[in-house]
């Protein structure tokens, strides 16, 4: 549908190599927009197109499943996590495996939002709304795993440091420890980022909304903004300083996530390449979802004019540079257990490969390592069915790499006596399908109440707003 | 079309912003209160007893010692509740048929036990030896406060794990002389801390702050 | 989802009969102590004394509700309310007795110690008399009499036996039988021959799988009479083992498991083990060489043997397999370079000919009188049980039997399948049985009486050394139950008799200390306790008396009641060896064996036993169709891990049937190393058809294929796969060391030369020195002889015990997670067919850089001043991942409510000083923390330290092989201390540098150079 409109062309553009429909000189949105149309078209979804029966349909797969959650918890509490498959030796299983999934997958928002806005990576605003948003959602499915897998989650409570009648503290060495601080911060503060981005477009839903309640409801959390100069000077600065907060907690996060494993003796867990390792993995995740996400809502909603093939073609290479760090990581822990010649390292590897988990491992690779060569081509990277089919595996991949470092670690370690084996439950199946019902939901609700592209800054992009260009850049 | 907001409830806005916070603070201080509080702690609360007895006659008014009645205190975990024939030793003589204490001639009478409601109780995985402190100069006051001026029986201290762990941390505060622990008029020299070494150093008194001391 | 079987079970058992249970615990101590508790008192002094667990795991922020506080009306002098009492009782297997110390808080047994001055304990006991505690507290013991279903008084039962001898005294008795177990009881005896003096046409038989049958039939055929027979291990330095597996079995194996742990010690002299056996054993293992024959193979071996060594007479029979031949030529050259210090020894496996040859081999080296010693026969009354067994069965199949005296056993379920023993008891008017459950015999018993658990009961036995031991009562019996004694004793004059008087009285008698006519006095007297002075017989005999009887019942033996050993001459040469033996044919064998854990059948409702991994195999919950791994290949069976707990776990193995003698059963395939080919081991005492809830719907019965001409094992059998598979519940399969140091063996030889390892190994971490580490007065630590260690599974037994572990049930231990503080893994060295084993207990190890603390998020796993790795029950909340950062994977995790908070007289057992645990934490072995702070009060109290061997951890000392050391490396004196100074003290995976202060001894090989196999 984009034929670029060459009056929009600037004469740099008409020489800059990349060619094609997707060339990074192409606009990240279409021509022909104003702040009218921008507006119209974004908060129409919210306020005046009725709700489609897709929606409904979808909403409702979704929350049945966010029940499945709510039943496998109830029934967990009430009778103890032993209802998982977990067992002496593999005593961490599914729950972990999800949580650092999840966490994974919440690094693409903030990532998205906060750096490249420090890059000022204009072609960000369009996704970043909606990737902050799955951020939170994600954040809060993976937040439920560490609570639900303790023996006695009623005293989730004891991690944190409050002065209790006890006269102990949590012990300050554990990385669970550390983990409670790490993802708490992050939760915040991206909720928070999140929440300042919507003020701008809150207000707008308030001024535009027809039904009283909307106007209601939307004024509250607009906190009055009235788009003053005064006003946009203190948002922008706030945003900045959010921006700035967030962006170390990126790479800090799933460090710590990954110092649980890292720090303890079980081989296939002691690697010091964790860190980088698991934040590599992280993004490419969260970017994997993104697309996930973006590439069926923009048909849906026909917003091909703000999620343009060029966002797809940006995240598809990052896509490619992060699968690229992790399938390093995976060669590193190979070449480790070899050049470490130490007979657990060794045979833990070989277990990996060859034991009664090797297929898991090599899909794995397939996933992750294989799938992803495919974005080198240009043709690939935009075409959103391939990304869309190519996301998918990789987001599975993510999973099995969690599953493969959890499980096959655990279970055979040092003394063969005590070696075993791990099967999940329909409970631990319950459990899972269940935090992507929740978190479906929580998206389709995103989706209906707000607006899920930025639109004061997607009006920073139309050619009205750069007189002095010629057009977006 | 009129705002639904008056410029003023931009103030609310900004008020909920830090009032959220206070109030969380507040939230806090309340449950820490809360956990110390009689109500959870039962300090100073008298319990209900089937004879109303009072510790305040028998040693005070009558001078009789902790282990007449409480006979093992100073060789198991249990101090020792005394069993009807020790209150009939007595009372077999003296207010032989006052009425309020037929519950005592009738456990004698029926073989069947007084029981009497708990007013010092740990929790379960909380294992106490009263042998070892009373050997180690822990005094019955320290604990169980003034006993000789207790009509009816009270929690003198909250027993929660920090107030445990403040002696256990700082014996020379509390201890004092083993010839002492069941005087009930003792009354600590100026020089505690001075005397509360030396006392540490004689009785080789460890500062058992290791969770088995007590958990098990 | 079920939570495992057995607490499942437990609890529903709870509500059914808790009330019931509540007032019979009730009387429980009115009769102990008459005058000082009643059920309210005891209910509150529950609430009082037992663990409430209501509040276990919470904050100490919470409200505690309201408890009360209930004394004594009248206190006993001897019951400090928290401080334990020991008594001194025996245990008898198979009529042996062991002596035994019961702790008992406030009249409860809660755990259950061997007596040092015993002979055939030393100190230790069996796994047995660890679980025998779970058996006095089984929900599932039989609780009312009844006659035909209908519940009775005891009386009624008197007023029955009244008519019985009444109308048997007409003719003399003639159809009355007794049916009893072993009889080593001089009381039971003796009251036995006054019934039968009575009656002289009555008859008493006698039938119990747990002695052995052919030993006996072995030894009368060497003696010409009926004599016993022990062994005198300390002496020994060479020992040949047929089929014999005398380090975990029979009577004194305790006493020859220490004595040989002793002599293999470094500054022991020695003592080479060889073993020729068909199902891999304890023995075998420990063996130095040892040879996997069938069973009707090893005849052949003893006979070629004993030809060799100039036994007189015997014929060879058929040739050898070449390996064995060489094994035998080694074998006769060690037992000819030790005469007179060796022992050959036959197994119960083995027909009487074997045990015969033995005892010729013995004869002939100058053993006997020197390490085998021979007395008259330790049971009252020796019988061919065997015969006396058919002899009934064919009595009531005659219809001779109007009133049958069962007394315990369970003979319908133990007989032979040949004799039809339920269809013949079926004919027989008057049943009775006494039974501590309700099993197959009582179910075709019109009179069920309720036995006492020997905890409960008055007796006395001997030892298999003859000494006596007077077993004494614990607590009054729970259920009501009655001794043998008491049965019988309606069958007499007097009737009324307790069993306190009855053995009381024989005792008088036999030290001529009451003249008989002054018995009433006694029983007016006997019955306020052992304060029974014998009033009427006012004479210094009755002072005298009660000197010896106190010291007698406080000692747990009766001073120099050990029998005299004398000399066994052979009436004339033994017929059996000079005939040809049967040629052995190609077909499959089949051996039949007592249980490892549950024996004949008799512990078959015991959750312990039941859970306890059986050495050498590791299963738990069911037995299994033993085979050699190329025998299951052959027969086109296999065993699989399941995905659900794997090599721990879980074992799919196929369904084979076995078709012996017209007889048929179906069993799970299960593969050991190490065991002859064509022949299938299977273990008696499982497939019960009515049993307790714990041990209902597990294994196949195996004595279904029994017959009483060949008891132990027979040829022709048929096993055809059925292309089913079954669950079986295994907690180690996988037995390779993968190249790991795991198990260090050196031969005695180089012990002088080895080089003392380093403890620690350089670190970037500051560590402790040993100087640093000094500061407290203890330094806790452990020390585990692998050599010393045969496996028996006593510690882990009393582990369970001591700690309070729970039972999961085979649904949780197929998930991998059986819940024993210390396990004893084994590992294979060399081929399949027939590999070294060894064994190692695993517990904590209390490492000084324990990983699992510093990943604790909350504390609850910290490391005492004293080195301790404590666990904080109560602060635990339940991450995990301490045991996933444990390299030892001795953590062991509450993942469902386990613990049963419901049964009540399950709680009675239970270990006051040891928290309860709930659902959601982790738990690991202790050192027994809660000893070693009895231990530091006590010693603190008195002003002192803690002496070495004060406090010992409940795995040590039940040890028969006194392989666990516990105490202070402080103290350079403390026997830990010095075994961790020999040159084979290891530490288990030192390159972690955990630094553990549970530390290994490697195990000492003396393999014989002329077999350069090994």
């Amino acid at each position: 549908m984009m034929t670029p409109d060459p009056v929009t062309r600037t004469p740099k553009e008409a020489h800059t190599p990349i060619a094609g429909a997707a060339g990074a000189g192409v606009p990240v949105i279409a021509p022909g927009h104003n702040f009218a149309t921008v507006t119209d078209k974004i908060s129409a979804i919210v306020l005046t197109r009725r709700t489609s029966l897709g929606w409904w349909f979808g909403f409702a797969i979704a929350f049945a499943l966010a029940n499945v959650l709510l039943v496998s918890i109830g029934y967990l509490v009430a009778v103890g996590v032993g209802v998982w498959g977990i067992n002496q030796p593999v005593a961490w299983g599914f729950a972990i495996v999800n949580f650092v999934w999840w966490i994974g997958i919440g690094h693409a928002g903030t990532l998205i939002s906060a750096i490249l806005l420090l890059f000022k990576q204009t072609w960000r605003t369009s996704i970043n709304r909606f990737a902050e948003a799955m951020t939170l959602f994600a954040v809060a499915c993976a937040g439920l795993f560490p609570i639900l897998h303790l023996g006695r989650p009623w005293l989730a409570y004891w991690l944190f440091p409050y002065s209790n009648t006890m006269n102990v503290w949590p012990q300050f060495r554990s990385p669970l420890v550390w983990d409670v601080f790490a993802v708490s911060t992050y939760a915040t503060v991206s909720l928070l980022f999140w929440f300042v981005g919507l003020i701008p477009d809150l207000a707008t839903l308030r001024d535009r909304s027809e039904s009283r309640a909307g106007r209601v409801i939307y004024g509250a959390l607009a906190m009055g903004w009235r788009g003053s100069a005064h006003h946009w000077h203190r948002y922008e600065t706030a945003y900045l300083l959010l921006a700035g907060l967030a962006t170390p907690l990126v790479v800090s996060v799933h460090t710590i996530v990954s110092f649980d494993f890292a720090i303890s003796v079980i081989p296939g867990w002691h690697a010091t390449v964790f860190p980088p390792y698991f934040v590599a993995g992280a993004i490419y995740s969260g970017f994997a979802m993104v697309l996930t996400l973006a590439i069926p809502i923009r048909r849906v909603y026909g917003l091909q004019d703000f999620i343009t093939d060029r966002h797809l073609n940006n995240m598809a290479k990052i896509l490619l540079v992060t699968g690229l760090i992790v399938a390093y990581g995976y060669m590193i822990e190979a070449f480790m257990a070899w050049y470490s010649a130490n007979t657990y390292e060794v045979y833990m590897m070989r277990n990996r490969m060859t034991g009664p988990y090797g297929p898991l491992y090599w899909a794995l690779l397939f996933c992750n390592v294989l799938t992803p060569q495919f974005l080198w081509s240009n043709k690939i990277r935009t075409n959103a069915l391939l990304l869309f089919i190519i996301s998918l595996i990789v987001n599975v991949g993510m999973w099995l790499e969690r599953f493969v470092i959890v499980v096959t670690s655990l279970h055979r370690d040092f003394l063969p006596s005590s070696w075993g084996r791990y099967e999940p439950t329909m409970w631990d199946w319950g459990t899972y399908m269940g935090t992507i019902g929740l978190f479906l939901a929580l998206l389709f609700l995103f989706l209906r109440f707000l607006p899920m592209i930025s639109i004061f800054e997607m009006r920073t992009l139309v050619p009205d707003a750069k007189p002095d260009q010629g057009g977006a850049r | 079309m009129p705002q639904i907001f008056h410029r003023s409830a931009n103030t609310i806005a900004r008020v909920s912003i830090f009032g959220a916070l206070f109030f969380v603070a507040a939230l806090l201080y309340l449950a820490y209160q809360i956990d110390r509080s009689p109500w959870v702690t039962q300090v100073n609360v008298a319990r209900e007893q089937p004879i109303q007895f009072s510790h305040e006659r028998h040693v005070a008014g009558n001078g009789i010692d902790c282990r007449y009645c409480h006979t093992t205190v100073e060789t198991a975990a249990f101090a020792g509740i005394p069993p009807t024939k020790t209150c009939m030793n007595c009372h077999s003589q003296i207010f032989s048929n006052a009425p309020f204490l037929e519950p005592v001639r009738e456990s004698f009478r029926t073989d069947r036990s007084i029981a009497w409601s708990r007013v010092h109780d740990l929790p379960d995985f909380a294992y106490f030896d009263h042998s070892i402190h009373v050997a180690k100069g822990v005094g019955c006051a320290t604990c169980h406060g003034p006993v000789d001026k207790m009509p009816l029986m009270r929690k003198q201290n909250s027993l929660q794990m920090e107030w445990c762990l403040d002696c256990h941390r700082h014996p020379e505060r509390y201890v004092r002389p083993r010839e002492e622990v069941f005087n009930m008029n003792y009354v600590a020299p100026g020089n505690q801390l001075e005397l509360g070494r030396k006392l540490v150093a004689e009785n080789r008194i460890r500062k058992m702050t290791d969770c088995n001391a007590c958990h098990r | 989802m079920k939570p495992g079987d057995a607490p499942e079970f437990w609890r529903t058992l709870a509500e059914k009969n808790g009330a019931n249970l509540d007032e019979l615990v009730g009387d429980e101590f009115a009769s102990r102590l008459p005058d000082s508790f009643d059920a309210v008192e005891r209910r509150a002094f529950l609430k009082l004394m037992g663990a409430s667990l209501a509040l276990a795991g919470m904050a100490g922020c919470t409200r505690q509700p309201p408890e009360q506080i209930v004394p004594y009306v009248r206190q006993p002098e001897s019951i400090i309310p928290g401080q334990p009492l020991f008594y001194s009782t025996a245990m008898t297997l198979g009529g042996r007795a062991t002596g035994i110390l019961v702790e008992s808080h406030e009249g409860r047994p809660t755990k259950i110690e061997g007596n040092p001055s015993h002979p055939a304990s030393l100190g230790a006991t069996d796994v047995f008399a660890q679980a025998a505690l779970l058996d006095l507290y089984d929900p599932d013991r039989m609780q009312t009499l009844t006659y035909r279903g209908d519940i009775l008084p005891w009386s009624a039962f008197l007023g029955a036996m009244r008519t019985v001898t009444t109308t048997e005294q007409a003719e003399s008795g003639a159809g009355l039988r007794i049916l009893t177990e072993t009889v080593c009881s001089p009381t039971l005896g003796a009251q036995i021959e006054e019934i039968l003096a009575r009656f002289p046409s009555a008859v008493w038989h006698q039938w119990d799988p747990a002695t052995g049958v052919n030993s006996a039939a072995g030894l009368r055929m060497a003696a010409g009479n009926d004599v016993s027979a022990h062994y005198n291990v300390e002496s020994a330095a060479v020992i040949v083992s047929f089929d014999a597996d005398f380090l975990a079995c029979g009577a004194g194996h305790l006493r020859y498991g220490r004595q040989f742990a002793r002599r293999r010690r470094p500054e022991g002299a020695g003592c080479r083990l060889y073993a020729a056996e068909a199902m891999p054993t304890t023995t075998g293992a420990k063996a130095d060489h040892r040879l996997p024959l069938k069973p009707s193979q090893i005849e052949m071996l003893a006979r070629a043997l004993a030809a060799d060594l100039g036994v007189a007479g015997v014929n060879r029979g058929a040739a050898l397999p070449a390996d064995a031949q060489a094994w035998l030529t080694a074998v006769r050259n060690d037992l000819n370079a030790h005469r007179g210090a060796s022992i050959v020894i036959a197994g119960e496996g083995q027909p009487a000919v074997v045990h015969a040859l033995a005892h010729a081999l013995n004869a002939t080296l100058g053993n006997a009188g020197r390490t085998v010693l021979y007395t008259d026969p330790v049971e009252t009354h020796p019988v061919d049980q065997v015969r006396s067994l058919r002899e009934l069965a064919d009595a009531m199949a005659a219809g001779d039997v109007d009133t049958l005296l069962i007394l315990g056993g369970n003979p319908v379920y133990t007989a032979p399948a040949d004799l039809r023993f339920a269809e013949q008891m079926a004919k027989v008017r008057v049943r009775a049985h006494l039974s501590l459950h309700a099993n197959e015999t009582s179910a075709i018993s019109h009179w069920q009486i309720p036995e006492a658990h020997f905890l409960e009961a008055w007796s006395d036995a001997r030892a298999f050394d003859g000494t006596v031991s007077i077993v004494q009562p614990l607590i009054a019996p729970l259920y009501g139950g009655r001794s043998a004694h008491e049965v019988l004793a309606a069958l007499s004059d007097r009737p009324e008799r307790t069993g306190y008087q009855i053995v009381r009285e024989f005792w008088q008698e036999q030290r001529g200390a009451t003249p008989t006519g002054a018995r009433g006095a006694i029983a007016a007297t006997g019955a306020s306790g052992a304060t029974g002075a014998t009033g009427a017989t006012g004479a210094t005999g009755a002072t005298e008396f009660e000197a010896f009887w106190r010291k007698t019942v406080h000692d747990g033996v009766m001073a120099n009641t050990a029998l005299p050993t004398r000399a066994i001459t052979p009436a004339g040469p033994i017929a059996a060896f000079s005939t040809a033996p049967p040629a052995p044919d190609g077909g499959i064998e089949i051996a039949f064996r007592n249980d490892p854990t549950i024996y004949d059948g008799r512990f078959n409702n015991n959750g312990w036993l039941q859970e306890l991994p059986k050495p050498i195999t590791h299963l738990t919950w069911d037995n299994a169709v033993l085979v050699s791994p190329a025998t299951m290949e052959r027969l086109g069976g296999a065993a699989r891990p399941d995905f659900t707990g794997g090599e721990r776990g879980q074992i799919h193995g196929s369904v084979v049937a076995i078709t012996y003698r017209g007889r048929s059963v179906r069993g799970a395939m299960f593969p050991v190393a190490g065991h002859p080919d064509d022949v299938a081991t299977l273990h008696l005492g499982y497939g019960r058809a009515r049993t307790g809830h714990v041990g209902a719907d597990r294994g196949f019965n195996a004595g279904a294929l029994r017959t009483s001409d060949a008891l132990t094992f027979g040829t022709g059998a048929q096993i055809a796969t059925t292309g089913d598979t079954f669950p079986l519940a295994c907690v180690q399969y996988h037995h390779l060391m993968e190249g790991r140091d795991i198990i260090r063996a050196i031969p005695r030889a180089e012990l002088a030369s080895l080089k003392k390892e380093e403890k620690a190994l350089p670190s970037m971490w500051p560590v402790l020195t040993d100087e640093q580490e000094k500061v407290a007065d203890y330094k806790w630590g452990m020390s585990i002889d692998l050599n010393a260690c045969n496996g028996c599974n006593a510690c882990v037994v009393s582990c369970q015990a001591e700690n309070n572990i729970p039972v999961v049930g085979k649904v949780e231990v197929m998930r991998g997670r059986e819940m024993h503080w210390l396990r004893v893994d084994s590992y294979h060295q060399g081929e399949v067919a027939n590999p070294k084993t060894y064994f190692q207990p695993v517990p904590c190890m209390h490492c000084e850089t324990a990983p699992c603390e510093p990943v604790c998020p909350v504390g609850a796993t910290t490391h005492s001043s004293e080195g301790l790795n404590d666990m904080v029950y109560n602060r635990c909340v339940g991450t995990r991942y301490c045991s996933n950062n444990c390299p030892y994977k001795v953590r062991r995790f509450n993942f469902l409510q386990y613990q049963d908070w419901d049964t009540p007289s399950l709680k009675l057992g239970r270990n006051p000083d040891v928290s309860v645990r709930s659902r959601g934490v982790m738990e690991k072995c202790t050192y027994c923390v809660q000893r070693i702070s009895a231990g530091r009060i006590q010693s603190e109290r008195e002003g002192r330290k803690i002496q070495d061997g004060e406090v010992t951890t409940a795995c040590q000392s039940v040890c028969p092989a006194e392989a666990i050391v516990f105490g202070n490396l402080n103290d350079p004196s403390s026997r830990v201390s010095m075994l961790q100074a020999e040159q084979r003290d290891y530490a288990l995976l030192r390159e972690l540098n955990t630094r553990p202060r549970t530390t290994y001894l490697a195990a000492i090989t003396e393999f014989n150079p002329d077999l350069s196999d090994k």
